[in-house]
């Protein structure tokens, strides 16, 4: 009883320690959470440039366009999830460390997505005044992207922990996650557009959307531990 | 004076200590009486009623981020051609404050068009510039922060800033040429009857108001980044004098300190 206690305690605690470690690293300099952001906006910014700036149509499009820019700015930053410790051999010491694998990716995730998924849903509301977005749509956008970006992070943990022997992996794991991630695309944008349309149904594809984000909780930390156990030799 | 003169960085801050509270009391001064114009000599505009009084704000600022631009751009010929040690300075410190400058214009600007044109964002041609123009700001701004040594920052960032400002003409007549292409002259215009002068005199009392502020604010950042670099160097000169067992302890909280 007292052990499970201490083991539990001992566990809260390094697993606290790791998120504040990551999180600190995912904010500094070149880390993220600026760059993400700002990147989010140069791709919304650069859609009306090719489609053209007919309000209408823009929010008609709107919420597609912020979530390709919310995928493609998760992208961005999905190589340095574990390749900086890689380089710096952290990444070894954590897979010898005889902690669960599973969970230190799962934190590792977790803090990643706090330094560089959730400014991309604080920035969405602002970039949907740009795609003429009313405010109904701009809060489903919102609720869909909380919902669905850490989908996007877990899955985008196993294309990172699958390349990270590679040299210049970044551009192959893109190409790998961009597959996993499109059930997590056409739900947060039908639930979206669903929202402000009296035909489509709001609920379903929300509903949906949870679950691939719950499923992607279980599958992409065990995928990418096993992965990472795997990169060693 | 010359300009060879400004390059010792304590005369600088010698002049910056005797100038700055003028400039200052200036801004305030100036300031004040531009408001005062601006929100109680300046008539009601007979179409946009009380809200053309935000104009005061928006397109002062307008001018100084581009002027903010400028100023960036010819320090960074002084930083690539002269070398002069405090052109680097000024590019850097001017960044943050040009940024903001064009963060206050669409602000503003989307402020007014909410009730003028009943929405808070249009693909116009200006706006969208202006857009373009924040997004390099802050491209500029996070390239700063990703080197360690501004030392080895400025020529880069100087030559980003150069293909910048030769970018920004065409990149403002491409978006012109954009936006007619698609969308004739539809969605307000720029050209009406020329300023009445009621409105007019107000509206440069706030530009010298916000040309005071910005020089006030450069000159400040400047002085600023200057202690800021010497701090750096002093820190660096102490880790590389401390003993091997002390080191570690040296470059972390160097790196603490550094990382923000």
């Amino acid at each position: 009883m007292t052990g499970s206690m201490t083991n539990t305690r001992d566990a809260a605690h390094w697993a606290r320690a790791l998120f504040i470690r990551e999180f600190r690293l995912g904010v500094r300099v070149g880390g993220g959470a600026l760059i993400g952001v700002l990147f989010f906006l140069a791709v919304v910014t650069v859609f009306p440039f090719g489609v053209g700036p007919d309000m209408k149509m823009l929010a008609r499009i709107g919420a597609a366009v912020l979530w390709i820019g919310a995928l493609l700015a998760t992208l961005l930053g999905l190589d340095r999830l574990f390749q900086a410790d890689r380089e710096d051999g952290s990444l070894d010491l954590l897979v010898m460390s005889g902690r669960s694998l599973e969970l230190v990716v799962l934190i590792k995730c977790a803090a990643h997505w706090c330094a560089t998924g959730l400014p991309l849903v604080l920035a969405a509301p602002v970039l949907s005044l740009f795609m003429n977005l009313e405010p109904v749509a701009m809060g489903a956008v919102t609720l869909t992207l909380l919902v669905g970006t850490p989908a996007l992070t877990l899955f985008g943990a196993v294309g990172a922990g699958v390349t990270v022997a590679l040299r210049r992996g970044g551009v192959l794991l893109s190409i790998l996650v961009i597959p996993l991630c499109i059930p997590v695309l056409i739900f947060g944008v039908s639930a979206s557009t669903a929202a402000v349309s009296d035909f489509a149904p709001f609920k379903a594809p929300l509903l949906f959307l949870c679950a691939i984000s719950v499923l992607a909780v279980v599958v992409g930390p065990v995928a990418a531990a096993a992965a990472l156990r795997n990169a060693g030799d | 004076m010359t300009l060879y003169d400004l390059a010792n960085p304590t005369f600088f801050l010698k002049l910056v200590r005797r100038v700055l509270p003028w400039l200052i009391g200036a801004c305030v001064l100036v300031s004040a009486i531009g408001l005062y114009m601006a929100f109680f000599s300046a008539p009601e505009d007979y179409q946009q009623g009380n809200t053309v009084r935000i104009m005061f704000v928006h397109v002062p600022s307008a001018w100084l981020a581009l002027f903010c631009y400028g100023m960036m751009s010819v320090s960074s010929i002084g930083s690539l051609v002269w070398k002069h040690p405090l052109a680097d300075v000024s590019a850097k410190a001017a960044a943050p404050i040009g940024a903001t400058f064009t963060f206050l214009a669409l602000f503003t600007g989307a402020v007014w068009g909410k009730p003028m044109w009943g929405t808070w964002w249009v693909w116009d041609a200006r706006l969208t510039s202006m857009l373009v123009l924040f997004i390099m700001y802050l491209g500029i701004i996070a390239l700063w922060k990703t080197f360690d040594d501004p030392a080895k920052a400025a020529p880069k960032i100087a030559v980003l800033t150069l293909v910048g400002s030769l970018n920004l003409p065409i990149i403002k007549f491409s978006v012109d040429w954009w936006n007619t292409l698609h969308q004739p002259a539809s969605v307000f215009r720029t050209d009406g009857p020329s300023i009445a002068t009621s409105i007019l005199v107000p509206l440069l009392v706030m530009a010298l108001a916000f040309t005071l502020l910005f020089v006030a604010m450069h000159l400040s950042a400047m002085r600023n980044e200057i202690f800021r670099r010497r701090i750096r160097s002093m820190r660096v000169r102490v880790a590389a004098k401390a003993p091997a067992a002390a080191a570690g302890r040296v470059v972390g909280a160097a790196g603490v300190a550094g990382g923000n």
